[in-house]
């Protein structure tokens, strides 16, 4: 007979663990999967593509329901399928609707959840985040029919929600704590680039500045936001985007040991070793994740240990950045900001829209901000990843892989 | 030439350069000021051939840098105002101290009528000999050795001779980069008779071993012993013409005598010579095996404190086989200068007096007198150009006219030349160029045209007289050197004598004052033009290049003189002149253990004023360097293309290493072209001994003793930019103009705090541009990049290294010549390399097509090309002056 594997959580995390066992070991589970949202699986990174018109829904379904019977995977989808107990002596799930399924494995990928603001106001009607499918098709219904939105938050997402609504005809102030859009994946001079980039195409920022207030008019609705430094934003829609947080809350009612995450080994299982943990809502040596990139790797590390393939640790690498807002080409990867011990290379031109830095320390690449152009990012992540010696190709590095030299350049 | 024509008109001329003096057709358009050169092919000295310096003479004559108004202590003034002060200051100066205290130094690059008036006035009206010339850093040892054995200072072949002979012998000469046209003709002589032998004597191994079948690369200074040597060979395997020897000679036995005393063996004297035996032995059967040799000479014979002796003994050899006077044979001086020749026949060294007479003879001194109507005459020799400085710099001379030339730069301790001119109570430069470094310190400056404008008559190397004809008009108030002297004269009170109204005028006097009393009872001169004393203006502007002398006896000049065994000294006899070997003047020591020599570059001319306005012609070698054989290389720890230090006794210089095994052990080759102007501290002359021949008083400019070692600078560069830049000098700097652009390569020993702020303050010019900027930093390893762009146009790059690891200069330049800065490029500017897809063509090989090295490699690899020919075929390089075949072949 064969095992039963429970998954809870149907996003990029659960399913791309899924995958990867049907094609490590297709045999050995019975797989069943847990899903809140009402939709097969889709790629949640794309929604702001979807908000910006460049995609629609459909484009980023990655798995329809199709695929779960072909796979012979139990798919429980839907609100009243989100799974709201663990029980972990009887080892099976309880969702809302009361529809149960036990298990041998079981594999928690509940993601994360939008970090909200504690301000007065947050619950006015008006105030949401961006975090699926429901926000993209609220956000839409707005931009139909008032004009003025504010996002709180110059980051990723921040920036992505932001941008698809002035394509939906909103004007849009972004709201920033730090003086540096995206500052946790750009430096000071690639965000000014950055930011005026984004205001030729009609955003708004202001920053650095603090939210005091929502202001609601008489019908409980937000009308407008109050700063710190006394100023006010009228505003029709407020967009929090400051941030996630691991989705636990299950997890420790079945007292999991959690921290800031649920924390799993090196092979992706939690304290309880029959219940493994991938995606936003794990902690692994003291790292959480909110980029795509790791996720996948989890997903590859914990197959395979589902599988009894041996061991596989999962490493938590360097992640680059890229922002999904078109002909805007960024990326970052690594320790971009650097520190007393290592050295920068830098290549500018600014009236090009151009500017590259490499970070370097014991003559390895450890960082990369590049903005303008970024051909080169994968290698720069490859060169940092393998933490190769870069002190024979310092000299081009920074201008790209086509000018790595073949001969040596010689005075004439 | 008058009025302004829109359609081209043809102008047969003469070069500027060197001594071969190549004929030029110019196809003119006066409204653009701009010329299209063509080697003239009916002058007979280089039949339509020119070299890579000739062809781009067209580029040189922009009127930017030119001297175009008179100025007096730093302002601008009339003609007349400088012409008084000029005339007034050395009246004054003769008044109180005498005629000696004044002088005039000039030019092989005055025309003969220039040269005519300038040596008059000095010699004839103010009285005083000192009136020389920077001949006398080329060819005075020349005129010395041909006086000595002549009895006048006669070249007694021709340029034919070469196609005739059946060895040539090159001795201290490099043809192939000083003399090209006559070079590629000897070069042809052999391709057509493979018969023929090339030996070259010389030190280095340069581009002219390339047709050689014997190279003799003797120990500097050492060719009296070698000629020694073969003069005791000759005589010893009865190679000699007995008949010739008695019958037209004198002096033989003490000749020989001190030739046997000279080395006691060829294996003594392979050694003292520092040659292969077997070479030396070869050398001498070839030489006393064929009647046919000629041997030509250049500066390795004349710079040096032996010069004369080193003539002397291998016009020694010729006497003594009779191999002279005839077809295709006997010694051959290759002149430096364009007028050279034409300076020496008008008296412009101070020894001589005028028309091939000097004042060792109290007859001539009367004579000449007579002719100018003067009873001021000199009396006796004025100071050498070495003695001269010396001079003002004791305050002996108080008062200097430099005409044409550059001193600061090419006399021996220039830095003390320098000085003297900054003590001197009256400096006057007339010159064709605004800045030189000897402009710079003279108190009145004199615009006098420059070649294009100038119009008179030039003598080459084979006595050959030739017009060189204006093309435009003098350029704002420049004037012709002959007027500006006659005017001072009128000023000094010496109208009569000084009447000319025209420059055939003085060719006249000139012409006739040969022939005055030329004629075996008063004396007889080899030298003698009076055919031409009577050519009217057309006939003048008509003259078809001729070879003196042109008289009654030879109406239509003679091409080889001594064929009839006459010759010009007392006994009417050819002179074996007995030599006695001597070392250099200063040896090298402990301190100074290495041997300076210098020379000539292919595509540079004397100092620069002209040839660096040519791009093309600074690419080949952009900047000074200093040649050094590897094993001193590695003794003295010198990186090739690192800066190194060379210091003498008396200075020092800055150059790039090469490191090179045809340089010898010991020794070291810089080239002498660089001045301030171009460069901060690459002034060769600054380290050569003032040491001089004791009977020519040439310096002796290829034998200095010196040291070396590594400079190492705290930073090394360079800048390209579309416009000139102004800016306060790093520790080296090297300034090169371009193809629309100039290069500058830097080094220094101080890092400037910040990169971006000392580049921005040198490469921005005006302050209301906004350029774009691209910047390239890595200050971890002091590496600085930055490009400046205005209006989609590349202005300007910076490459800044703690080392020489700096990109070719070649594509970056190229994109100077492009009207938009495209994107491919502008991503890859600061890289230094073309992006993917665009050629690179290397350093360039062929200046006169403009042909890169990268490119000929990859035609000779791609195409499989086995010949220079073939090189030539496909990419045209080296089909046009030839002097880069040597380096094609080293490609192939």
């Amino acid at each position: 007979m064969k095992n039963r594997l429970v998954v809870i959580g149907n996003g990029m995390a659960g399913i791309r663990t899924v995958e990867e066992l049907l094609s490590a070991s297709p045999e050995k589970y019975d797989i069943t999967v847990f899903g809140a949202e009402p939709h097969g699986n889709y790629n949640r990174i794309m929604l702001s593509s979807v908000l910006s018109g460049e995609k629609n829904i459909e484009d980023i379904i990655t798995h329809n329901r199709q695929w779960y019977t072909d796979h012979n995977i139990l798919l429980h989808a839907g609100e009243d399928k989100a799974v709201v107990e663990i029980n972990r002596s009887r080892k099976c799930v309880i969702a809302k609707d009361g529809t149960q399924a036990e298990y041998d494995r079981l594999l928690i990928a509940t993601g994360s959840k939008p970090v909200i603001p504690e301000i007065p106001g947050k619950d006015l009607q008006g105030v949401i985040s961006f975090r699926d499918i429901l926000d993209v098709n609220t956000m839409l219904e707005y931009s139909r029919s008032h004009k003025r939105a504010v996002v709180l938050g110059g980051g990723l997402l921040g920036l992505e929600a932001a941008n698809g609504l002035v394509l939906r005809g909103m004007h849009v102030t972004v709201i920033h704590t730090n003086p540096v859009l995206l500052n946790r994946q750009m430096d000071e001079q690639a965000g000014g680039m950055l930011q005026q980039a984004l205001e030729a195409r009609g955003l708004h920022f202001k920053m650095p500045a603090r939210t005091q207030e929502l202001i609601a008019d008489n019908k409980g609705h937000v009308k407008s936001v109050r700063f710190e430094d006394g100023s006010e934003l009228e505003c029709d829609l407020f967009i929090t985007a400051i941030g996630v947080r691991p989705n636990m809350q299950l997890a420790q009612t079945a007292k999991l040991y959690c921290e800031r995450g649920i924390v799993v080994n090196d092979n992706l299982q939690s304290y309880d070793p029959s219940i493994y943990a991938v995606g936003e809502c794990i902690q692994h040596r003291g790292a959480t994740f909110g980029l795509v990139a790791p996720l996948f790797e989890q997903a590859k590390v914990c197959a395979n240990h589902l599988s009894e393939h041996g061991m596989a640790d999962y490493k938590t690498l360097p992640t680059s950045t890229k922002l999904k807002v078109t002909g805007i080409n960024l990326f970052s990867v690594g320790n971009f900001l650097g520190d007393e011990n290592s050295e920068i290379i830098t290549f500018t031109d600014p009236a090009f829209g151009l500017y590259k830095k490499l970070v370097i320390k014991n003559n390895k690449l450890i960082g990369t901000v590049l903005y303008g152009d970024t051909v080169d990012g994968s290698w720069y992540h490859e060169l940092l990843e393998a933490e190769q010696d870069i002190t024979d190709i310092r000299e081009n590095l920074i201008f790209g892989q086509r000018y790595l030299p073949t001969t040596e350049s010689t005075h004439e | 030439m008058s009025d302004e024509q829109t359609e081209l008109k043809s102008i047969n001329t003469t070069c500027p350069y060197c001594g071969v003096g190549c004929g030029i057709t110019a196809s003119i358009d006066q409204a653009k000021h701009q010329i299209v050169i063509q080697g003239d092919e009916s002058h007979p000295s280089n039949f339509g051939r020119l070299c890579s310096k000739g062809s781009t003479l067209a580029d040189t004559i922009e009127l930017k840098s030119r001297l175009l108004e008179p100025s007096v202590y730093g302002h601008d003034c009339s003609w007349s105002e400088a012409l008084d002060m000029v005339a007034d200051s050395f009246m004054s100066i003769i008044k109180k101290h005498g005629p000696d205290a004044v002088a005039i130094y000039g030019s092989g690059q005055l025309l003969t009528e220039d040269y005519y008036v300038a040596n008059k006035l000095m010699k004839g009206f103010i009285g005083s000999g000192n009136m020389d010339t920077n001949s006398r850093l080329c060819m005075s040892s020349a005129v010395a050795g041909h006086k000595r054995a002549f009895g006048s200072d006669t070249v007694p072949g021709c340029y034919e001779d070469f196609e005739q002979a059946e060895m040539i012998v090159l001795v201290g000469s490099n043809a192939a980069w000083c003399h090209p046209v006559s070079f590629q003709r000897i070069r042809a002589a052999k391709e057509s008779n493979p018969d023929l032998k090339i030996v070259v004597i010389d030190p280095r191994l340069t581009s002219s071993c390339d047709i050689a079948d014997l190279h003799l690369p003797i120990a500097i200074g050492n060719d009296t012993i070698l000629f020694n040597g073969l003069l005791n060979y000759l005589n010893q395997h009865n190679a000699l013409d007995q008949n010739y020897i008695q019958q037209h000679t004198e002096g033989w036995s003490d000749a020989l005598k001190s030739a046997q005393d000279s080395s006691s063996s060829t294996e003594r004297l392979a050694e003292q010579c520092k040659l292969d035996k077997q070479d030396v032995e070869l050398f001498f059967k070839w030489f006393a095996g064929h009647k046919k040799v000629m041997t030509l000479f250049s500066q390795g014979v004349n710079q040096s404190s032996s010069g004369t002796d080193k003539v002397n003994s291998i016009i020694n050899c010729h006497l003594a086989m009779g191999s002279i006077g005839k077809p295709g044979m006997g010694p051959f001086s290759l002149t430096g200068q364009p007028n050279a020749m034409g300076g020496r026949e008008v008296g412009g060294l101070a020894h001589q007096l005028a028309a091939h007479m000097d004042f060792s003879n109290p007859d001539d001194i009367d004579r000449v007198a007579r002719f100018w109507n003067t009873d001021h005459i000199a009396q006796k020799p004025g100071y050498f150009a070495v003695d001269l400085f010396d001079a003002i710099y004791d305050g002996k001379v108080k008062a200097v006219w430099i005409m044409g030339t550059n001193p600061v730069v090419s006399m021996p301790n220039a830095d003390k030349v320098k000085q003297a001119l900054q003590r001197c109570d009256f400096v006057v430069v007339s010159d064709c160029i605004a800045a030189t470094d000897t402009t710079a310190l003279a108190h009145v400056k004199l615009p006098a045209v420059g070649w294009s404008e100038k119009d008179g008559t030039v003598t080459n190397s084979e006595r050959r007289i030739s017009r060189q004809r204006a093309l435009f008009k003098p350029a704002g108030s420049a004037k012709p050197d002959w007027w500006i002297v006659t005017q001072v004269a009128r000023r000094m009170g010496y109208e009569e004598a000084f009447h000319y109204s025209s420059n055939v005028e003085i060719f006249r006097e000139h012409a006739a004052l040969s022939g005055f009393e030329n004629n075996p009872q008063q004396h007889s001169r080899d030298f003698d033009i009076s055919g031409f004393a009577e050519l009217n203006q057309d006939e003048y502007d008509q003259l078809q290049p001729t070879q003196w002398p042109v008289n009654k006896a030879h109406p239509q000049g003679l091409q080889r003189i001594f064929a009839d065994y006459k010759f010009s000294s007392p006994s009417g006899k050819a002179q074996f002149i007995s030599i006695k070997p001597r070392s250099a003047g200063n040896l090298p020591n402990k301190d100074y253990p290495l041997i300076l020599n210098t020379g000539r570059l292919r595509d540079q001319w004397h100092t620069m004023t002209r040839t660096a306005l040519a791009a093309k012609l600074n690419q080949h070698k952009p900047e000074p360097f200093v040649e050094i054989h590897p094993v001193d290389a590695s003794h003295y720890k010198m990186v090739k293309d690192t800066l190194a230090v060379i210091e003498s006794p008396w200075g020092k210089m800055i150059a790039r290493v090469q490191i090179t095994d045809t340089q010898q052990q010991g020794t070291l080759f810089v080239p002498m072209h660089w001045t301030a102007q171009y460069s901060s501290l690459g002034r060769m002359g600054a380290l050569v001994n003032p040491v001089v021949d004791p009977i020519s008083s040439q310096p002796e400019s290829k034998h200095t003793p010196v040291r070396i070692k590594a400079y190492q600078p705290a930073w090394n560069g360079f800048i390209l930019s579309r416009h000139p830049l102004e800016f306060s000098h790093p520790d080296y700097l090297v300034k090169v103009k371009g193809n629309q652009f100039y290069r500058y390569e830097l080094a220094g020993e101080t890092m400037p705090v910040s990169w971006r702020a000392w580049t921005k303050n040198i490469l921005c010019s005006a302050s209301n541009e906004t350029p774009q900027w691209q910047e390239y930093t890595d200050p971890a390893v002091n590496k600085y990049r930055a490009a400046r762009i205005l209006d989609n146009q590349l202005q300007s790059v910076i490459f800044v290294a703690p080392d020489i690891n700096l990109p070719e200069r070649s594509w970056l330049t190229s994109l100077f010549e492009k009207p938009e800065f495209e994107k491919e490029d502008r991503l890859a500017v600061l890289t230094g390399k073309p992006p993917l897809g665009t050629p690179d063509v290397g350093t360039i090989v062929c200046a006169c097509f403009n042909v890169g090295e990268k490119t000929i490699q990859s035609a000779i690899k791609e195409k499989s090309l086995k010949t220079h020919q073939d090189v030539g075929q496909c990419l045209k390089a080296g089909t046009n002056c030839g002097s880069c075949i040597p380096e094609i072949k080293a490609l192939l």
